[in-house]
């Protein structure tokens, strides 16, 4: 219903119309002049202008004015209780806190790791071979033109991921490098600045030799300075002109911190010199493209258009496209592409702090109900007042907001102070790391929960205001104010949800840090320890014509120089070389390394199937300390020129030779390759392909015999890292000076690595899981220290009626119990629950674990039982003179 | 005139409202009469200070219980009327109830001495 608000005159008018007739009635009645009557209407009626004011309050301020003195009332009752005002504070500040800091990185990582304008619209195109399994097969050059013109796309460009070697500057670098088509920044709606983008247009055959270089490069490598624009650059041997700069907080979508971290873009319509004048569409060269969905399309209905795209490809190219292959296109939001493995442990962290957040407000609306009740009696005479029971709701409201942003702020404090050292734990692999923190969606999100929680905690504590407290507190007169029944229970109640929400967070973080342990323990099948590894790369110019490395003659001739060189390096016990792939647990996006396999079966060749493949030298397997089960490893006379051989490892003879010797079998590892390889020998299974799975497929190949050009140094020494990085850098220089040298590490430093993502969510987890507890501890101290100065007079009584102090101490603590109790048993339920959950979600995980099972519940009552015997103990030294008195 | 040693009780805010309320169940009336009743069905005991009243009569008009209309009082002069409206009618049932509740509870404690309770 509206009701206009009346005017001030309307109001002035009812008071003159009052003095008017009481002026009128004192004539009558007590004889009154009329001048005399109405000067005492006026004496009787007060103040008018008192009156008006009160009226003016009661209609457009008293909204402002009521909660300002709230505000005021609030912020008084929290200065008079410093010590629950700095307890609750500080609880609310660390649930907050957490929540919010965890809450950042989701929201840059999860919710918005696309900084580009309608992301929305963005998808990773992808080519699968679903009857085969596989995925990201990769995509072909007139596939992406038929996608081009088919519609669907306002642009789509591959995005080829490659090292190069940057020359020209001091020494030779190695640099990240996106090949792109040249519209590859329309796709995104973003440009370079200083200067400018590719011409979206030119489709002239091979690469446009323009650049775009990143932000970090050209501070790192050019001083940032702005004559860097039509400068020239030699990557791989190739000239090119830098034409743009990208800005500073521009990230490239990426699966991969590598492909994040891109420094090179260059442009390519894909054929032409270095790649084929006519690529076949059976070629898939291109690793896969990204598009922007045209506006007023779904992702469904694009999804669909390609479907049919496809069909009709199919069709049309049944040579290209057989039906055992069962090819397909998937559009995925570019979004999921890049958040991919950070996805889980984020939403597992999200979930736990979330649970601390709940934890640390149980506690507080704990001690607000315990302050509730010494409060009854406050409250009770301000209901008999006159204070409407909805007045006296928003009253501890106000305070519970008051409390809440009192901690709110805090957090926001502590948040902001240390924001560099939390990034530091968070792992790098995480996308968009650098944005965490910032925005005003983290900003939001922390004021709302921080009021959300003050309101929740106002609403607690309102419950609990009896609607007739006057007559309740008046009946309790005679005895020390006592807590009603309702509210022991909620707060009881509250206590064993808090423990049961601890365990589960303890029993998560105990799966997930016994699953650690696990894979630290068990056998990794090879020695990291002692190995260092160094990286280069041999160019791939654009020119095959000034190519050094084009043949496997002239790779086997360096490897060879290489190997000699390292094995008279002081302190170096064994060297061998192999490609990126043979670089142990070293791989940021597993999938990339799977190469095709296709095998001969009864004289006919197979489907490839994707399989993981490593070359190396023949000292590969010595150096890793990896075992030879039967057949041959590698020599020194498996050279280029010699029958192609592999070695395959036990899972890999057992998936693909069930019940068969895989020795003497046949295999072709690249899709072009003519001449069969012939397998020689079997390896152990090791851990070297992923941490989780030790019994991963894996051939590998001759290095000498395949010639790869990204080149991983492994030596086996006793001399520290960095001296043998030095020792390998020269030999490497020696060689051929325009390499670059990179990525000296300890093997075992890798190893650790692996572990990274996973041993930050367990690391995260078990701090968790020790607040909750902590958390849960001053809970139950609360409830159980309150119990006791509640029952302080029939303690007294008891203790003089010669009740034995051990017996009231073992009630105290016997009550505690049954709560710690009741709350772990609910806890262990949940966990069970959870650990389901987690085992799913995280691989190696154990949905649950008999020791986590015994040591949680363990934990939880040796917590409680200290909290529960202090308070216990304070009631022993019980002055009995004072309370006998005050009864 | 009440004696010295028996003045006019002041009203608490919440009283107040209920005697309004109650006052106007006899039909629609203005702030004069309405504090005149107040004065002569309490026998003079509960003094309702004028200037008080007015803003009492905002509050509740502003809660929907009483509803002014500016008319013409018995002598001819112009004042604002209040009337009780079905709210308000629910809201006296309610308080009556409450207050006699509060006044029983009170009055028990008051007369049965410090042993019981």
């Amino acid at each position: 219903m509206l009701r206009g608000w009346r005017s001030d005159e309307d109001f002035r008018d009812e008071i003159e119309s009052h003095l008017a007739l009481e002026a009128e009635r004192l004539e009558r009645d007590e004889g009154l002049s009329a001048s005399a009557a109405r000067l005492a209407a006026r004496r009787r009626f007060g103040s008018v202008s008192r009156a008006r004011e009160r009226f003016f309050e009661s209609t457009r301020w008293l909204w402002w004015e009521q909660w300002r003195q709230d505000v005021r009332y609030g912020a008084r009752m929290l200065r008079r209780a410093p010590g629950f005002t700095l307890v609750a504070a500080l609880t609310i500040a660390l649930g907050v806190g957490a929540t919010t800091a965890i809450f950042s990185v989701v929201d840059a990582a999860l919710l918005h790791p696309l900084p580009y304008p309608d992301a929305d619209r963005l998808v990773s195109v992808e080519d699968d071979l679903r009857s085969v399994g596989a995925s990201r097969v990769g995509m072909s050059q007139p596939e992406w033109l038929d996608l081009e013109r088919s519609g669907i796309f306002d642009q789509i460009s591959p995005a080829w991921y490659d090292e190069n070697n940057l020359t020209g500057g001091l020494e030779p670098r190695r640099v990240r490098l996106m090949s792109v088509a040249p519209n590859y920044f329309a796709v995104l709606g973003v440009a370079p600045h200083p200067g400018r983008a590719f011409e979206p247009t030119n489709r002239a055959p091979g690469f446009t030799q323009e650049a775009v270089i990143s932000h970090g490069l050209w501070q790192r490598e050019f001083g940032g300075r702005r004559d860097v624009l039509d400068r020239s650059i030699r990557l791989d041997t190739d000239l090119y002109r830098i034409v743009g700069v990208m800005p500073a907080d521009f990230v490239p979508p990426g699966r991969t911190l590598e492909e994040r971290n891109v420094d090179v873009w260059a442009a390519t319509s894909f054929y032409g010199p270095p790649m084929l004048d006519h690529p076949p569409r059976s070629g898939r060269n291109l690793p896969g493209a990204i598009g922007r969905v045209k506006a007023g399309l779904t992702l469904a209905e694009a999804q669909q258009r390609v479907d049919a795209l496809v069909a009709s490809l199919t069709r049309a190219y049944p040579g290209d496209y057989p039906d055992a292959a069962g090819w397909a296109i998937r559009l995925e939001p570019l979004k999921r592409t890049v958040v991919g493995d950070a996805r889980q442990p984020l939403i597992l962290l999200f979930a736990a702090v979330a649970l601390v957040l709940l934890i640390a407000s149980v506690n507080v609306a704990n001690l607000l109900l315990a302050r509730a009740t010494t409060r009854a009696r406050e409250l009770a005479l301000r209901q008999a007042l006159g204070g409407g029971r909805l007045r006296l709701v928003r009253q501890l409201i106000t305070e519970g907001v008051l409390l809440s942003a009192l901690g709110g702020a805090v957090a926001a404090a502590i948040l902001v102070a240390s924001r560099g050292p939390l990034l530091h734990l968070i792992p790098s692999s995480v996308p968009r790391l650098t944005t965490v923190g910032a925005g005003w969606r983290v900003y939001a999100f922390s004021t709302v929960v921080t009021l959300a929680i003050g309101v929740v905690f106002g609403v607690v504590a309102a419950l609990h205001v009896e609607p007739l407290g006057l007559m309740h507190v008046l009946k309790q007169q005679g005895r020390a104010s006592t807590a009603s029944r309702r509210q022991a229970r909620t707060r009881r109640a509250l206590v064993v949800a808090q423990f049961a929400l601890s365990v589960t967070l303890m029993v998560a973080a105990g799966l997930l840090l016994r699953s650690i342990a696990d894979l630290v323990r068990r056998p990794l099948g090879f020695a990291p320890g002692g190995v260092v590894t160094v990286r280069t790369r041999m160019p791939y110019p654009n020119d095959v014509s000034i190519d050094l490395y084009g043949t496997p003659a002239q790779k086997e001739r360096f490897y060879r120089e290489l190997l000699r060189r390292l094995d008279g390096l002081p302190g170096v016990a064994r060297a061998a070389l192999g490609d990126s792939a043979a670089i142990p647990l070293d791989r940021p996006a597993r999938d990339l390394m799977l190469r095709p396999v296709v095998f001969e079966r009864q004289g006919a060749t197979t489907p490839p199937t994707l399989v993981e493949r490593a070359s190396v030298t023949p000292e590969y397997f010595d150096v890793l300390g990896m075992t030879r089960l039967r057949g041959r490893l590698f020599t020194d006379f498996d050279a280029a020129s010699a029958p192609a051989v592999a070695v395959v490892n036990e899972a890999m003879a057992r998936k693909f030779w069930p019940g068969e010797d895989p020795i003497g079998r046949r295999v072709k590892l690249t899709r072009t390759a003519t001449a069969w390889t012939t397998i020689v020998g079997v390896v152990g299974d090791a851990r070297t392909a992923s941490i989780d799975d030790p019994h991963v497929p894996q051939i590998f190949s001759s290095l000498y015999q395949l010639g790869e050009k990204h080149i991983a140094v492994l030596v086996r020494s006793d001399v520290e890292a960095e001296t043998i990085g030095d020792g390998v850098r020269a030999q490497i220089r020696a060689v051929d000076p325009t390499l670059p040298v990179f990525g000296t590490e300890p093997l075992a430093a890798i190893v650790t690595d692996a572990l990274g993502q996973r041993r930050f969510a367990a690391e995260m987890l078990a701090l968790f899981a020790a607040t909750a507890l902590l958390l849960a501890g001053i809970g139950i101290y609360g409830v159980m220290a309150y119990a006791v100065t509640e029952r302080t007079p029939e303690i007294g009584v008891r203790l003089v009626l010669g009740a034995s102090g051990a017996s009231l101490v073992d009630g105290i603590v016997r009550d505690g119990m049954r709560l710690a109790a009741a709350g772990g048993a609910a806890g262990i339920a949940l966990s069970l629950g959870a650990g389901q959950v987690l085992a799913r979600s995280i691989a190696a995980v154990p949905a649950h674990d008999t020791e986590t099972l015994f040591a949680v519940p363990v934990l939880l009552f040796a917590v409680a039982l200290v909290a529960c015997l202090v308070p216990a103990r304070r009631a022993l030294r019980v002055d009995l003179l004072a309370v006998i008195r005050h009864e | 005139m009440p004696t010295k040693d028996d003045e006019p009780l002041d009203l608490l805010q919440g009283t107040l409202d209920l005697l309004i309320l109650r006052t106007l169940i006899f039909g629609p009336q203005h702030g004069h009469g309405i504090s005149l009743a107040i004065q002569q069905t309490s026998d003079a005991e509960l003094l309702v200070e004028h200037g008080a009243l007015y803003p009492a009569l905002q509050r509740l008009e502003h809660r929907g219980w009483i509803a002014g209309k500016w008319g013409t009082s018995a002598n001819n002069r112009r004042a604002r009327f209040y009337a009780l409206t079905p709210a308000g009618r629910k809201q006296l049932v309610r308080e009556t109830t409450k207050w006699r509740r509060l006044a029983r509870a009170i009055g028990r404690v008051l007369d049965t001495g410090p042993t019981e309770g």
